[in-house]
């Protein structure tokens, strides 16, 4: 099982193992990480579940798609690493991944 | 627990589930004064989910009654515009010269620019800023309510508070905050539904005046330098500061319509919910805790904006149903929210549900409601006030309900609170 760290706004980790397959979103709301609403359900429509990954893991992940894209302009602060929790559905390889949350999401 | 069912609700819901599917058109104000709207969405959803009508209001539509097709109509913004200039984001479609040009009522690159101008204002850091003066504000004018007698409650709670964190927002004269209200009324009138209600030329007066008390204010701003109000914001921001008047106007509207009209018949309607539900009233004060999952729960259960239209820009496919390209389609949040194939128990209000938070009422893809992080603060706050101070609100009569089928919202509510 891929071991996720989220990383809160202000820097408390949140440790969390979840099947392969699972999303980041997923993974978040299903166990009570803070920080990730989801609203949307997982249709990436929402914009709730926005996350910071940076390099190494950034480099193997899957493109954003354009709706995705569409989504993180809704973010008040997207950056370079900024991606949608709902599309990213981690595998063996993601086993480790550091995720930083932002102040909140909107 | 649904609304209990009156004599109205009996004979509506035998109306709805018998008569000829092809006559059902539900929006019909008059389902809208009386709440009786659910029953006909009820049918739709179960018959006949993408749904063509002719209104003599709005001439031919569809309605998108399924929560999963209303998620792919507004993802599929490529497909469908709001496009003002095509009609906008309400079912009326307003002569030349009454068309609002807004930014919700745009498609992308325009709307993104335009939008990304006034996020940060409602957006969680400034948010975290302006909780402290939400709550003192929300304090005094709960603090200011009278005991013993029956008052309004849409007037003396609902409006008084939203008008209130609207003028902050927009750095707006206290003293003539009420002009807020009046104008959020004045735009989302509509005389073809509402014989109450403007005649559209003074209707259009009406916004005229609110676009020249604006203009003021974006005069004195725009010479000063960036503050975090909307006007600053709006008059300082690359995207928007060469806005021609009557895009202002436009924005205007929805930043007065959506940060008022919205959060104001969500905060009625949430005392109506409770009151109507004794038990999860019991629940709520039992353990306040729950207002975290109450919160989206009232704003599922009012559904303040019933609707908000589309405009097919090709043929495609929804739901089975062709929409050919022109075809005007209402994506009704509110049967969406009632919807059993995506909410448990759909009809009942219970403060406590696993996932509250998954309903339509902001809406969903790249026009979902920027205000709804504030939304759920002013109403969160509202209900942590509340709580601790009134151990009993009594409702004293039936709500009065708003002639539209655009905002569905309360314009009186009579109550009493003993003490």
């Amino acid at each position: 099982m891929p071991r996720v760290t989220f990383v809160s706004f202000t820097g408390e980790p949140h440790v969390v193992d979840v099947p392969v397959g699972t999303t980041l979103m997923r993974a978040a709301v299903d166990n009570s990480v803070s920080g990730i609403d989801g609203d949307c359900g997982g249709n990436c429509a929402c914009a709730t579940c926005h996350v910071f990954i940076e390099a190494p893991w950034s480099t193997q992940l899957s493109p954003r798609s354009d709706s995705e894209e569409d989504m993180l302009g809704l973010t008040v602060d997207p950056r370079p690493t900024s991606r949608l929790g709902c599309q990213i559905r981690l595998t063996d390889a993601l086993d480790g991944i550091v995720v930083h949350l932002p102040q909140g999401q909107h | 627990m649904a609304a209990p069912f009156t004599a109205v609700q009996r004979e509506a819901r035998e109306h709805a589930m018998s008569m000829p599917l092809e006559q059902i058109d539900p929006a019909q104000p008059e389902y809208f004064v009386h709440d009786t709207v659910g029953h006909y969405f009820e049918r739709l959803r179960r018959d006949d989910p993408v749904h063509r009508s002719d209104s003599p209001y709005f001439g031919p539509y569809w309605s998108i009654t399924r929560y999963a097709d209303i998620m792919h109509v507004d993802t599929h913004h490529d497909v469908f515009s709001s496009d003002w200039a095509r009609g906008g984001i309400t079912l009326t479609d307003p002569p030349e010269g009454e068309k609002l040009q807004m930014f919700i009522a745009m498609d992308p690159p325009r709307h993104d620019e335009q939008r990304k101008a006034i996020t940060p204002i409602v957006a969680p850091p400034n948010l975290a800023k302006m909780e402290g003066l939400i709550r003192e504000r929300t304090r005094r004018v709960l603090d200011s309510l009278p005991r013993n007698e029956t008052f309004d409650w849409v007037d003396k709670v609902s409006i008084e508070l939203t008008t209130l964190m609207l003028a902050t927002l927009f750095d707006f004269p206290l003293e003539d905050r009420r002009l807020l209200t009046w104008w959020s009324d004045v735009a989302t009138m509509n005389k073809k539904l509402n014989p109450d209600a403007l005649e559209p030329h003074e209707r259009m007066a009406e916004l005229g005046k609110m676009l020249e008390y604006f203009t003021k204010l974006w005069n004195e701003r725009v010479n000063a330098p960036p503050a975090s109000d909307l006007v600053s914001m709006l008059a300082h921001g690359p995207a928007t500061r060469n806005m021609s008047p009557l895009e202002y106007m436009g924005n205007l509207v929805l930043l007065i319509v959506g940060g008022n009209d919205t959060t104001r018949n969500t905060m009625t309607g949430g005392l109506i919910a409770l009151h109507q539900n004794p038990d999860q009233w019991a629940k709520l004060r039992a353990n306040p805790a729950l207002i975290e999952s109450l919160v989206p729960e009232v704003i599922r259960w009012q559904t303040p904006l019933a609707h908000m239209r589309r405009t097919a820009l090709k043929d495609s496919e929804v739901g089975g149903k062709l929409i050919k390209a022109g075809d005007k389609v209402a994506m009704w949040y509110l049967s969406g929210n009632r919807d059993e194939a995506a909410i448990d128990d759909p009809q009942r209000f219970i403060i406590d549900r696993a996932r509250p938070r998954q309903h339509l009422s902001f809406g969903f893809g790249i026009h979902r409601c920027v205000g709804n992080r504030l939304a759920e603060l002013q109403l969160r706050i509202l209900w942590e006030e509340i709580l601790p101070r009134f151990p009993v609100i009594e409702v004293v009569g039936d709500p009065v309900r708003v002639r539209s089928t655009f905002v569905r919202g309360y314009s009186q509510l009579p109550v009493r609170i003993p003490g």
